[in-house]
């Protein structure tokens, strides 16, 4: 039986307590002061790293905790590979499979891309979702949970919000599934023109129209990026009434004893404010430290 | 070619025939002789326990010729018609160049010539389905052409809506709509629902199909004196919508294919891109709402929408992939597992919708058993268990869902123009 980290909802609570717990051990070892001394865990293998969407933050983060782990680090991104030749992405990969990887971690902005490759590679090739378009991005929901638990502990009961562009989230997905199977009670929060038809239903989430309305209940605040392009297309009317009405702004942040969260890039001034981006009960931060750690944990495990 | 079939279950809804063990000779072509205790010295087939009727007629498919043999040919998709039990079918005008004009057409027609399966050709309503110009309709008509329509695209002004209908009344053309409301549907891979919203997939919501039939449904009525069909339905609200139609007493029609009887837009998450229709597949409320169609008459008949892809057309993401399936060789056993053995149609009202109503809203001749008239017969064991496999695809794609499912109902061959099918 092979091992993929391809989606939360599959994922069995188990095996997400474990990750946890293990990347509180890896953290611990990224914090310690001076050079990182290497792993061997991975020593012979060989990772690639396709992000055929483009991504600063979570293609470093996934580089550093294989190379942290003593993988081999190949890394392509659609400007650099053939695939502005016209092959497929099913060539790429299988392409590269042929060359003797052991892992791909797959970026994609097509919902069931890493499942669809998942499907058509050998049983012994591990793929791990990296972002498959609105659908899933199982290692964010993973840090994310991390962070919540050493900020919250246990999280069974904690009332948690997502809040912004559901959706066209793979984060909000990916929370919800695995937040619900922590105990947490998860409420998304958007205009409907953000929610997705049945979204409370088919995640066993609430929903809200209103961030005043629920502000005053939620232990923790997730906020999603908003994409400016979004405005264009008519789902709402302006990023300063967006911010009005969803923006955890200085002053909802002093009404509120929520921890704040954001899976980044943060766009200043509408999700968040610059002093509140990084203040007191931000997790931004260490939601960037867990990051490496817990990629590290999901590594390892794969390869257990 | 003489033949006597044997002990058949002669079934003919235009005649309200429906006896059992009969036997029916056929000479040079023509039912020669129907009773029982027939005698024959040439060919004899038992056919006890099998169904014989008029020949099915499939009015929604995709040849690809001209323009994309490597998926499928007039010959290719005419053989899998054949092997589907079909004896006519209608192919629609989306080839490249598209049937815009009568030279497409002799094309066409040259190509099926000889063949026993029946082409009929859908031509466009706009040139080049570009939803702007008339189509030389009066051209296409003087070549033979009896429905038309941009298939694969909705006409999306209702300013030429309202001309097509017009100008289509002179030529008794049957006028029929790809029914989607581009505006709501650009980008989606498949049905807005539970689904959808989970996996993530840019939803194509049952609205926008329906918004272009209650368009088209007041439109036609307006212009009055057109007959007015809709391809493809697959939402409740569109069978309702058609339903009110027909009420009122409109040439109102349509069809529904039988992916949208079988399957929920819940196969998406097992068969991927082989799931990705246009219109999609949807909610159970709708499938239910599609086989009621079909029960009390308002779904006039069954229409496979053939559409044949290469395999690295579908070998893709959910975005990227092709949209559509191959239909021809699995659609009588499906409707017979689906729709007769589960008890939703009889085995006479399934043949109506296949074979009679088709051929009656393109205005061809009623096909009928009876003596002294050409054999144009499908012929079918409505009970056989069986598993459909790759090498009963005479297609020349694969790409099919139902690869390795179980039937209960199998074609056994057909018969038209003085040729003979039978199944291996």
């Amino acid at each position: 039986m092979r091992k993929d980290l391809l989606t939360t909802e599959h994922l069995p609570v188990e095996t997400a307590l474990r990750l946890l717990d293990r990347s509180d051990y890896y953290l611990e070892l990224l914090k310690k002061p001076g050079p990182f001394q290497k792993l061997k865990i991975l020593e012979g293998m060989t990772v690639a790293n396709l992000f055929f969407e483009a991504s600063t933050r979570t293609r470093t983060s996934f580089e550093l905790a294989e190379r942290r782990l003593g993988a081999d680090v190949i890394t392509l991104t659609p400007a650099v590979s053939s695939l502005s030749k016209g092959e497929s992405i099913l060539d790429t990969i299988l392409v590269l499979e042929a060359m003797k990887v052991d892992a791909f971690v797959v970026r994609h902005n097509v919902s069931g891309v890493p499942q669809f490759l998942s499907d058509r590679l050998p049983d012994f090739v591990h793929v791990i979702n990296a972002g498959d378009g609105v659908h899933e991005h199982p290692t964010q929901a993973l840090l994310d949970a991390a962070e919540l638990r050493a900020a919250l502990g246990d999280l069974a009961g904690k009332r948690i919000a997502v809040v912004g562009d559901i959706l066209h989230s793979r984060v909000a997905r990916s929370n919800a599934w695995l937040l619900k199977k922590l105990g947490a009670l998860v409420t998304f929060v958007a205009p409907e023109t953000l929610l997705p038809r049945n979204v409370g239903d088919v995640f066993g989430v609430e929903t809200s129209h209103s961030l005043d309305e629920i502000l005053d209940s939620m232990d923790a605040i997730m906020m999603l990026r908003i994409q400016m392009e979004r405005q264009a297309r008519g789902f709402f009317p302006s990023l300063e009434e967006y911010r009005e009405q969803y923006g955890m702004t200085p002053e909802r942040v002093g009404r509120s004893s929520a921890f704040i969260l954001h899976p980044g890039p943060i766009n200043h001034g509408i999700e968040l404010e610059s002093e509140t981006a990084y203040g007191e009960r931000s997790l931004v931060l260490r939601q960037v430290k867990r990051g490496v750690a817990m990629r590290m944990a999901v590594m390892e495990w794969l390869f257990n | 070619m003489d033949i006597l079939l044997q002990n058949a279950h002669l079934i003919d809804p235009s005649m309200d025939l429906d006896e059992a063990s009969f036997d029916l000779e056929i000479r040079d072509g023509i039912i020669t002789q129907i009773g029982r205790g027939l005698k024959s010295n040439g060919e004899v087939r038992d056919l006890s326990g099998a169904v014989v009727a008029p020949g099915f007629f499939d009015l929604h498919v995709h040849l690809r010729e001209p323009g994309q043999e490597y998926k499928e040919t007039i010959e290719s998709g005419l053989n899998a018609a054949m092997a589907g039990g079909f004896t006519g079918v209608c192919c629609m005008p989306n080839t490249e160049p598209a049937i815009s004009n009568p030279f497409v057409v002799s094309y066409i027609k040259e190509k099926a010539d000889g063949h026993l399966v029946d082409l009929a050709i859908c031509g466009t309503m706009t040139n080049d389905r570009k939803g702007e110009e008339l189509a030389p309709m009066a051209a296409l008509a003087k070549a033979g052409v009896r429905m038309i329509s941009d298939d694969g695209a909705a006409v999306r002004s209702a300013e030429v809506m309202r001309r097509v209908f017009e100008y289509a009344k002179t030529f008794d053309l049957l006028v029929t709509q790809h029914c989607e409301e581009h505006s709501m549907t650009a980008g989606a891979a498949m049905n807005e629902g539970r689904t959808s919203t989970k996996l993530g997939l840019p939803g194509w919501p049952s609205v926008a199909e329906e918004i272009i039939i209650a368009r088209d449904i007041l439109l036609a009525e307006y212009v009055g004196g057109v007959r007015y069909h809709a391809a493809h339905v697959s939402t409740k609200g569109g069978v309702r919508l058609i339903r009110e139609a027909k009420a009122r007493g409109l040439a109102v029609s349509c069809e529904t294919t039988p992916h949208h009887f079988t399957l929920t837009d819940e196969a998406v998450e097992q068969h991927g891109t082989l799931a990705k229709m246009c219109p999609p597949l949807r909610s159970q409320q709708d499938m239910d709402a599609i086989i009621e169609g079909l029960r009390d008459g308002t779904i006039d008949c069954i229409a496979t929408d053939h559409a044949p892809h290469a395999t690295h057309e579908k070998e893709t993401d959910m975005i990227s992939a092709a949209m559509g399936i191959i239909g021809l060789e699995t659609a009588i056993p499906l409707g017979l597992t689906h729709l007769v053995n589960a008890g939703h149609l009889t085995l006479s009202q399934y043949i109506e919708r296949c074979s009679i109503n088709p051929r009656k809203l393109l205005g061809l001749d009623t096909v009928q058993i009876k003596e002294g008239h050409p054999a144009n017969l499908t012929i079918f064991d409505p009970d056989k268990k069986w598993r459909f496999s790759e090498s009963d695809i005479r297609s020349k794609s694969r790409n099919t869902p139902f690869l390795g499912n179980e039937f209960t109902g199998r074609v056994l061959g057909a018969i038209n123009q003085g040729m003979l099918y039978w199944q291996r």
